[in-house]
């Protein structure tokens, strides 16, 4: 039994997935407080799908697909930022016409030209075959920038989460902050994309935190425990990704789920609460 | 007053679009220790100047004069705030120290001050509450806590008492009077003529353009309220201060009043 729970260390493409789908889930699970909490969930789910433009426009073009999807994924996330912050139209609309054109335009070039390089399925779905030692670097860098920024800008960070008009008047650059955590989150959601997949990005990004949620109140707990069950999400539905021979980005949504639902029965009326209010947006103030 | 130095004056402000602007023209300025309270309708403008003043808004005409250094704090109204944000009493206050430090957790100073400010508010015992857990009273000094703690010299405050009893309009209006009487100048809005307003040493009335700014006595008079409400109000003397009556109840009790002598002396 032990043996056959081993064995798949034995091969460096498992090893190194396992690596990736752990840090992955640690580095969504963190970025993913910001991103529940500022109510982001649909630039997030944007962002994901507006990458698959740039990975097609990459693979057709034969550039490098962390250079390509990545100057993509932050072009896209600094126009949804600047969208979301101008209020020229509503956001909601904004994003969606940016990320699923651009999502719409990754489809039409695959089905055009093909594609080369990495596969179109493990894109959108995630696989643990493709991953090499570019998206070990990739993602080791992505969290070293995620949690540099989370670490030495948390207070601001979490000011500008929380209360972005007060932040503002207390010497905070609210617009700096959100479009760092913008590019931030594209960057993870490139890092992540090759055991994730573009469509499932967004589960994992809002599930971790939204457990961590109902688990505690306080705002640096909720950040431990959402990186905490992100990396045990991934490291769990990695191997199980391997033993029941399912896409890994799937498996490690339905464990995250799995333990979503446990967490949710298991905290009661309190949990639920919390769960609730996690979507709350206080009301616009007054004139 | 006019030995106070000047913190902050707006010139000639005007805010919004040409034909729908909030404000018009505002002239006005806050001098040092000074309590003032901004009074007028339902979107006339009030929030909007609060924000100007504070630097949050930039007003499309005139001019906003602040003086060097001047160290500010802001308190929104309470139905802004998202109370299931996941915060604690002690992380919501230790917000305002956004500058100097970087690390994440407080440092031994830091915990000392949370104390200290918390304790001069009596929520000292609340600093692990979660924010929801709260009275209202409680909640609104935790803002005004988070607000201290960056030892501000004008506080700016939405709407402090909106939507609270009596009994805790008084609490909140004596912690005011309290943190004012030690020196630091304060700038509320309020809907509350006479709860707030009339007990204050001076009220801008304000609808979309300065109205009336002064002391009670000289603002509080039917012109100015009827120019300010578009509505007809009476003042009346009780105790030697000025009682704001609207003239629709007065008229509807006189009327009740004379229609119930009516019925018993036919």
């Amino acid at each position: 039994m032990i043996d056959e729970l081993l064995r798949p260390f034995d091969f460096e493409f498992f090893r190194n997935g396992l690596l990736v789908a752990t840090l992955a889930g640690a580095l969504c699970g963190a970025i993913g407080v910001y991103v529940v909490l500022k109510g982001m969930s649909y630039i997030g789910h944007g962002l994901s799908h507006a990458l698959f433009g740039g990975f097609a426009a990459s693979s057709l073009l034969g550039v490098n697909f962390l250079l390509g999807a990545g100057a993509w994924g932050i072009a896209s996330a600094l126009m949804i930022n600047a969208v979301t912050r101008r209020r020229v139209i509503g956001s909601d609309a904004a994003i969606g016409v940016i990320t699923t054109a651009s999502f719409a335009l990754g489809l039409a070039l695959f089905a055009l030209f093909g594609t080369t390089g990495r596969s179109f399925d493990a894109a959108l779905f995630g696989s643990i075959l493709g991953v090499g030692a570019d998206d070990v670097i990739a993602i080791l860098v992505v969290g070293i920038l995620a949690f540099g920024l989370i670490f030495l800008r948390y207070r601001a960070l979490l000011f500008t989460t929380f209360d972005p008009e007060v932040a503002d008047v207390a010497g905070v650059d609210t617009a700096r902050m959100d479009a760092l955590l913008t590019v931030v989150l594209a960057c993870s959601i490139l890092a992540t994309m090759q055991v994730l997949g573009v469509t499932l990005v967004a589960a994992v990004l809002v599930i971790p935190a939204a457990i961590a949620r109902m688990l505690t109140n306080s705002f640096a707990r909720m950040l431990q425990l959402a990186t905490v069950i992100g990396a045990v999400c991934g490291f769990v539905g990695m191997n199980l990704s391997y033993h029941l021979d399912v896409q890994s980005g799937p498996t490690i949504v339905l464990v995250a789920a799995t333990l979503f639902a446990a967490v949710f029965v298991a905290t009661g009326i309190t949990g639920r609460r919390r769960a609730a209010a996690i979507t709350a947006q206080p009301p616009l103030a007054a004139r | 007053m006019s030995a106070r130095r000047e913190l902050l004056a707006l010139a000639g402000v005007t805010c919004g679009y040409v034909d729908d602007a909030v404000l018009v023209d505002v002239d006005l300025a806050i001098h040092d220790r000074e309590f003032v309270g901004i009074v007028g309708p339902s979107g006339a403008g009030k929030t909007t100047a609060l924000r100007v003043l504070a630097g949050s808004m930039r007003p499309a005409h005139g001019s906003v004069a602040r003086r060097a250094g001047l160290r500010m704090a802001y308190v929104p109204q309470v139905e802004t705030i998202n109370w299931s944000f996941p915060v604690t009493v002690r992380e919501c206050v230790l917000m305002a120290r956004v500058t100097g430090r970087r690390l994440p957790w407080a440092s031994r100073a830091e915990r000392a001050q949370v104390s200290d400010v918390l304790g001069r508010l009596d929520i000292g015992e609340l600093a692990d509450r979660h924010i929801r857990e709260l009275s209202g009273g409680q909640q609104q000094r935790v803002f005004i806590a988070r607000a201290l703690l960056g030892e501000p010299e004008l506080l700016l405050m939405d709407e402090p008492t909106s939507g609270v009893d009596v009994r805790l309009r008084h609490e909140i209006m004596h912690l005011l009077d309290d943190l004012n009487s030690r020196g630091l100048a304060i700038v509320l809005t309020t809907h509350d003529l006479n709860g707030i307003a009339a007990h204050l040493p001076r009220i801008v009335c304000l609808n979309r353009s300065v109205i009336g700014d002064g002391a009670p006595h000289d603002v509080l008079n039917a012109d100015v309220l009827e120019r300010t409400y578009g509505a007809s109000m009476q003042v009346l003397e009780h105790g030697g201060m000025p009682v704001v009556v609207d003239s629709f109840r007065r008229a509807h009790a006189s009327h009740h009043a004379s229609h119930h002598a009516e019925s018993h002396h036919p």
